[in-house]
C-alpha cells in the first residue's frame, strides 16, 4: 500500500523515499495550568499569571489539574487510543532560564494514552492510516525575552507550567502532503473534541519533525528531528528541504548524523542545532512529588459517552444524505463548517441542496472577505432559508444569489426580503404564457430562425426572464416556448 | 503537681495547663524564653530570632484567653526549624543560595501550629539543605550541643540535621520545635541530646511549603522533652493537604489521650539485624534494658528479622542524593536567593551562583545524584535502589505480622566532638544506620532519651510503628520514657560564657 501512494523525490541514483513522523504538542484547552491553578490566557501581561508553583519557589509542589487529565483522556479517545489507567509523571531535568524547576514534569516511560491511529484524506481521494504511538501530558516551559533590553534578557513564566499533550504519530508519511494533512486533521479531531484550540498562530498548537529518507523498500534511514516548526506550510517546506538535503548528502557518499536541527523560515532551510552526542542527558526518574495517577474505568466511560460525533464518522453521515465525498470532507473539515451545515438542516434544509450551496456560493464569498464560517455575516436559519425557497421553486436560483447579496449586506430575513421586494418566482401558467406570447408576437423573424435553428430559443427564455423580472419560473418558460414555437420536447 | 519556678523548664503540657489556668501570661512565658534565646546564642542554636514577632503572638493568645478562647497550643513558644518556609521571616534551608530569602507564604505545617495557637521564637539552625547529621555543613556555622562530656569542656556535636531544634529543646530555650526527618534528621539529634523527636509516617504532614531535600523521604515531625509533648505538637501539626499529593486523608487521632494506656498484651520486636559488629557495648545494654522494661510492664519480646537492613544505608544514599540532585536545580539565582556578580552570560550565571551558593556537603550529593541518574548509570543505581526499597519496605510489612512495636538503637553511639567526623563522610553517614530504614518504608518511628553513657552523654531507643500508628508507638515510647525515667539535663555553661 505505500508504495503505490509514495511520491518518491528522484535523486541522482534513482528514487528516494521521504519518511516523515510528527511529534505535535497541542495546548490543552483548560482555564488552569498542569499543576498550579494559574490562569492560561493567551497574551496576558509577562509574570501576571504566575504562582508560587510556577516559578518554583521553595517547597513548593504540584498539584495535578483533573480537567487537564480528563481532556487527555477525552483526546486519547478520539483517536481511538488505548487509556492507559495508570500514568506516571516523570522529571526531565535540564538548566534553562525559562524552566524554573530546572526540570519539566512529563511522562516518559508510562504515558496517559497508548497506541492510537488517524486517518487522513489525501487529495486524490485516498484514505491513508496514520498510526500514533502515545500521546503524554506535560509541562509547558516559560518564555526568554532577549529584545527588551541591549545586555539583559528576560523571563515571561505565564506558560510556564501550562499543560500540554505531546502527541507522537508513527513514521506512517510518505510526503510533505501527507504530513499536513494529518496535521489538519489532528487539528481537527482536537477542536472537534474542544481539547486544544489548534491555534498555530499564537502556539497552542507545534509540531516537531523526524524526516528520513531511503531507497524504496529499504529499512528505515537515519532520522534528523526539526524542532518547534509552527504552521503546517512551513512544516511542509521543512520536510521538502531536509529530505532533499538528506538524500544530497547520501548520494555524495555521506551519512546522515542523527540530529537536532531548526528550521529556518526566512531562508526555507534547516540547520544544524544539535547533534546526538551533544543531546542532554535529562535524568528523566518518576517525579516524586506525584503519585502515580490512576484512573477509574468508570471516567473513561463517562467521557467516551460524551464525545462529539468526529469527522470521520461525520463524513459517513453525510455521505449516507446523498453528499459526495467530496462534499462531505470539506464539510467535515472544522468543525463549525459542520455544525452550520447541520444547523441549515435543521432549519428545514435538503442535504444536497445545502451543500451545493454552501461549497458554490456562501465558502466562496466568505473565502473573498477573508471570513471564517464563524465570522461570516449570514446565520445558517438565513441560507436554509434561501436554499429551501430555491427547492419549494419559491425563487429561482439565480433569485437567490441576489437575496444572499442583500442579507450578507444589509442582513434581515431572506423569506421577508422576497416578499417584500416581489422576488418570488412566477409559476402562474397564464402570466408566463403571456409573456411568451408577447415575445413572439414582437420578433417573428426571430420565431422563423428558431424553426431551422433550435437552440435560439435560448434568446427566447432570456427576453422572457427579462419582462418578467426574473421571477418567472425558468423550466415552466421553457416548455411553453417549445410548444408555442412548435420544437421538440426536451433537448 | 508543682511547677517548676523557671518557666523554661517547663514542658510544654505544664505550661499549656499554667497558661490556661492564667498562672503565668503567655507574654511572660514567651518573654522567659527569649531571654533564655539571647542568653544562648554561644550554642548557635537559631539562625534567626524572632522575639517581635513573638512578643505579638503571645499578646494575641493573652487576649484571647482573657476571652476564655483557647486553642489547643495557646500561647506556647516553638522553635521551627529553618526548613520550615515562614511569611516574612527569613527562611535559610542553613544555606548561603538561600541567606536572603523571604517567603511570601507560610508553610502548611507551621500555618496549623500558629492556627493552633503556638508562638514563633525563631528560626532553628541546621544541616544546609537537611543534609548532614551533625549540624557542621550550616551556613551559618555549627551548632554547639548543650551537652558535654563528663569532665570534658570539648565542643560536641547536637546531631542533625535538625541540631538547632534539638539543642533548643535540650537546653529549654523553648517548649518544643520542629524538625524534618529523610533518614534520621529528627530521631539522631533528638537521641544524642536527650530528647524526644518522632519522624511520622510519610503522609501524615504536609510537605507544602518546607525546602525539598528528598520529596519521597522528607516528613516533619516534632521535638520535644517529654513523650507527652510529641503527642500534642504532632496532633496540631498533621493534616491532610490539598496542596500536597502525597500527603494522606486518614483523620488525625488524640495522640494524647491514649498515650497512658500501657503495654499489656502488645508484642515488641527486637530485629536481629540491627546488632552490629563492633558496636559500642553501651548500645547493647541501652537497648537489652528496653526490652526489660518494656517486658516487665506487660509486652512480649519477640525477635524479628529484616534480611535487607544491610542494603538500607547503600539505597538511602542513591534514592536521597538523585531526588536531592533535581529538587535543588532550581536555586540558579534567576528568581530569588543569591546571584553570583560580574557574570558574563547565563551558564556562567548558573555555575558562580551554585559553586558560590552550596556547601561542599551539598555539592557532594548533587554530584552523587547527578550521576546515578545519568543515562546508562540509572539501572544500575537508582531502578536497583527502588527494587530494594521495596524489599526493605517488605521486610517491615513481615516483622509486623509477629509484631505490633519494633525496638530499636536510636544511633550506633553518643554525640560526638565538632570535627571528628567531618572528614570522612561514610563514618558520619554511618550515624543514620538504624534510622535510614524507617524513611525508606515510610513509617513512623520515635526516639527516647533512655539513659547516659559513662561520659554522662545521652543515648536514644527508637521505636518503629505500622503506617499511620503512630497512637500505639507514642504509647509504647510512654512506656519506655516512664520506665528510663531519664531527668537529666545538661549543665548551662553557656551562661558563664
Amino acid at each position: 500500500m505505500s508504495a503505490t501512494r509514495s511520491k518518491y523525490i528522484q535523486g541522482s541514483t534513482g528514487p528516494w523515499e521521504i519518511v516523515v513522523g510528527l511529534e505535535v504538542h497541542c495546548q490543552i484547552l483548560s482555564a488552569a495550568k498542569l499543576f498550579s491553578g494559574a490562569a492560561t490566557e493567551f497574551g496576558a501581561d509577562p509574570n501576571s499569571q504566575v504562582s508560587f508553583v510556577d516559578a518554583a519557589m521553595p517547597g513548593m509542589l504540584p498539584v495535578i489539574n483533573k480537567k487537564c487529565v480528563e481532556q487527555a483522556v477525552r483526546t486519547g479517545l478520539g483517536l481511538k487510543a488505548k487509556i492507559n489507567l495508570t500514568s506516571v509523571f516523570d522529571r526531565k531535568n535540564y538548566f534553562y532560564p525559562d524552566l524554573p524547576a530546572g526540570y519539566q514534569i512529563s511522562q516518559y516511560k508510562n504515558p496517559i494514552v497508548g497506541e492510537g491511529e488517524v486517518f487522513i484524506d489525501l487529495a486524490g481521494g485516498e484514505t491513508v492510516r496514520v498510526g500514533i504511538e502515545r500521546l503524554h501530558m506535560e509541562q509547558d516551559a516559560g518564555k526568554s525575552l532577549h529584545d527588551q533590553h541591549p545586555d539583559h534578557s528576560f523571563v515571561d513564566l505565564n506558560r510556564s507550567g501550562v499543560a500540554l499533550m505531546e502527541i507522537v504519530s508513527r513514521p506512517d508519511m510518505r510526503s510533505s502532503e501527507e504530513a499536513a494533512a494529518f496535521l489538519k486533521k489532528l487539528r481537527a479531531i482536537v477542536r472537534y473534541l474542544g481539547t486544544c484550540d489548534g491555534n498555530m498562530d499564537e502556539g497552542s498548537m507545534r509540531a516537531d519533525v523526524n524526516v528520513s529518507v531511503r531507497k524504496p523498500g529499504a529499512g528505515l534511514g537515519t532520522r534528523c528531528e526539526i524542532k518547534n516548526v509552527n504552521s503546517m506550510r512551513f512544516i511542509a517546506q521543512a520536510i521538502e528541504f531536509e529530505a532533499r538535503r538528506q538524500i544530497d548528502v547520501l548520494e555524495a557518499g555521506g551519512t546522515i548524523k542523527q540530529e537536532t536541527r531548526l528550521f529556518d523560515s526566512r531562508a526555507g532551510e534547516t540547520r544544524s542545532m544539535r547533534s546526538k552526542e551533544e543531546a542532554h542527558d535529562y535524568r528523566y526518574f518518576p517525579d516524586p512529588d506525584l503519585l502515580p495517577l490512576v484512573l477509574d474505568q468508570a471516567l473513561v466511560d463517562e467521557i467516551a459517552a460524551s464525545l462529539p460525533e468526529l469527522p470521520d464518522e461525520k463524513r459517513v453521515r453525510f455521505m449516507q444524505m446523498g453528499l459526495s465525498a467530496y462534499d462531505a470532507t470539506v464539510l467535515v473539515a472544522e468543525r463549525e463548517t459542520a455544525d452550520y451545515f447541520e444547523a441549515m438542516l435543521a432549519a428545514g434544509a435538503d442535504a444536497k441542496a445545502a451543500a451545493n450551496w454552501l461549497n458554490n456560493e456562501y465558502f466562496g464569498r466568505l473565502n473573498k472577505a477573508g471570513l471564517s464560517i464563524a465570522d461570516g455575516p449570514v446565520p445558517a436559519a438565513a441560507n436554509s432559508a434561501i436554499v429551501q425557497m430555491v427547492s419549494a421553486d419559491v425563487i429561482s436560483g439565480k433569485i437567490a444569489k441576489d437575496v444572499l447579496d442583500v442579507v450578507w449586506s444589509d442582513g434581515g430575513d431572506p423569506r421577508a426580503i422576497v416578499e417584500e421586494r416581489g422576488l418570488k418566482q412566477v409559476t402562474d401558467t397564464d402570466a408566463i404564457e403571456k409573456a411568451v406570447d408577447a415575445v413572439i408576437v414582437a420578433n417573428p423573424d426571430k420565431v422563423e430562425a428558431a424553426k431551422a435553428k433550435p437552440q435560439l430559443v435560448g434568446w427566447f427564455v432570456g427576453q422572457v426572464m427579462k419582462s418578467t423580472g426574473g421571477k418567472a419560473n425558468p423550466s415552466a418558460v421553457n416548455a411553453i416556448l417549445k410548444a408555442r414555437l412548435g420544437l421538440p420536447e426536451g433537448g | 503537681m508543682a511547677l517548676p519556678t523557671d518557666p523554661t523548664d517547663f514542658s510544654l503540657a505544664e505550661a499549656r495547663e499554667a497558661v490556661a489556668a492564667k498562672k503565668i501570661s503567655s507574654l511572660e512565658l514567651t518573654a522567659a524564653f527569649i531571654k533564655a534565646v539571647e542568653a544562648a546564642r554561644p550554642l548557635n542554636a537559631f539562625v534567626t530570632e524572632t522575639p517581635e514577632r513573638a512578643a505579638a503572638m503571645a499578646s494575641e493568645s493573652d487576649a484571647r484567653l482573657a476571652k476564655g478562647v483557647v486553642r489547643p497550643l495557646e500561647g506556647l513558644p516553638l522553635a521551627i526549624k529553618d526548613l520550615f518556609c515562614t511569611k516574612g521571616v527569613r527562611t535559610t534551608a542553613g544555606s548561603n543560595i538561600l541567606s536572603n530569602f523571604v517567603p511570601p507564604y507560610e508553610s502548611t505545617v507551621t500555618q496549623n501550629l500558629w492556627n493552633a495557637g503556638a508562638v514563633l521564637l525563631g528560626k532553628t539552625n541546621m544541616d544546609e539543605f537537611a543534609m548532614g547529621s551533625s549540624n557542621e555543613t550550616s551556613h551559618f556555622g555549627p551548632v554547639i550541643s548543650p551537652w558535654r562530656s563528663r569532665g570534658s569542656n570539648a565542643k560536641l556535636v547536637p546531631g542533625g540535621s535538625s541540631g538547632g531544634s534539638a539543642a533548643s529543646v535540650s537546653a529549654n530555650l523553648c517548649l518544643a520545635a520542629t524538625g524534618t526527618d529523610t533518614g534520621g534528621s529528627i530521631r539522631q539529634p533528638a537521641a544524642v541530646t536527650g530528647s524526644v523527636g518522632m519522624k511520622p509516617t510519610y503522609g501524615r504532614c504536609s510537605r507544602w511549603g518546607i525546602v525539598a531535600f528528598a520529596s519521597s523521604l522528607d516528613q516533619a515531625g516534632p521535638m520535644t522533652r517529654t513523650v507527652r509533648d510529641a503527642a500534642i505538637i504532632l496532633k496540631a501539626m498533621a493534616s491532610v493537604d490539598p496542596k500536597d499529593s502525597t500527603s494522606v486523608d486518614i483523620p488525625v487521632p488524640d495522640y494524647e489521650a491514649g498515650l497512658e494506656s500501657g503495654v499489656k498484651g502488645l508484642r515488641i520486636g527486637i530485629p536481629k539485624e540491627y546488632r552490629m559488629d563492633g558496636a559500642p557495648p553501651e548500645i547493647d545494654a541501652i537497648w537489652n534494658k528496653g526490652a526489660q522494661w518494656l517486658n516487665a510492664q506487660g509486652a512480649e519480646i519477640v525477635e524479628v528479622s529484616l534480611p535487607h537492613t544491610k542494603y538500607a544505608l547503600p539505597t538511602y544514599y542513591i534514592v536521597a542524593p538523585a531526588e536531592a540532585s533535581s529538587n535543588l536545580a532550581r536555586y540558579d539565582g534567576v528568581r530569588y536567593g543569591r546571584r553570583a556578580k560580574d557574570v558574563h552570560d547565563i551558564v556562567d550565571l548558573y555555575e558562580k551562583s551554585r559553586a558560590d551558593g552550596f556547601g561542599p556537603e551539598v555539592k557532594r550529593r548533587i554530584l552523587i545524584g547527578t550521576y546515578v541518574l545519568s543515562s546508562g548509570y540509572y539501572d544500575a543505581y537508582y531502578l536497583r535502589a527502588q527494587k530494594l526499597r521495596t524489599l526493605i519496605a517488605r521486610d517491615f510489612t513481615e516483622a509486623f505480622r509477629q509484631c505490633d512495636v519494633l525496638l530499636t538503637p536510636a544511633t550506633p553511639g553518643p554525640a560526638f566532638a565538632i570535627g571528628e567526623k567531618t572528614a570522612d563522610p561514610v563514618s558520619m553517614y554511618l550515624n543514620d544506620v538504624f534510622t535510614v530504614t524507617v524513611n525508606l518504608a515510610g513509617l513512623p518511628g520515635l526516639s527516647v532519651p533512655a539513659g547516659l553513657t559513662a561520659e554522662g552523654l545521652p543515648l536514644g531507643l527508637q521505636l518503629i510503628g505500622k503506617a499511620f500508628d503512630e497512637a500505639t508507638v507514642l504509647c509504647v515510647g510512654r512506656a519506655v520514657e516512664t520506665a528510663a525515667n531519664f531527668t537529666a539535663k545538661p549543665q548551662k555553661w553557656w551562661r558563664a560564657a
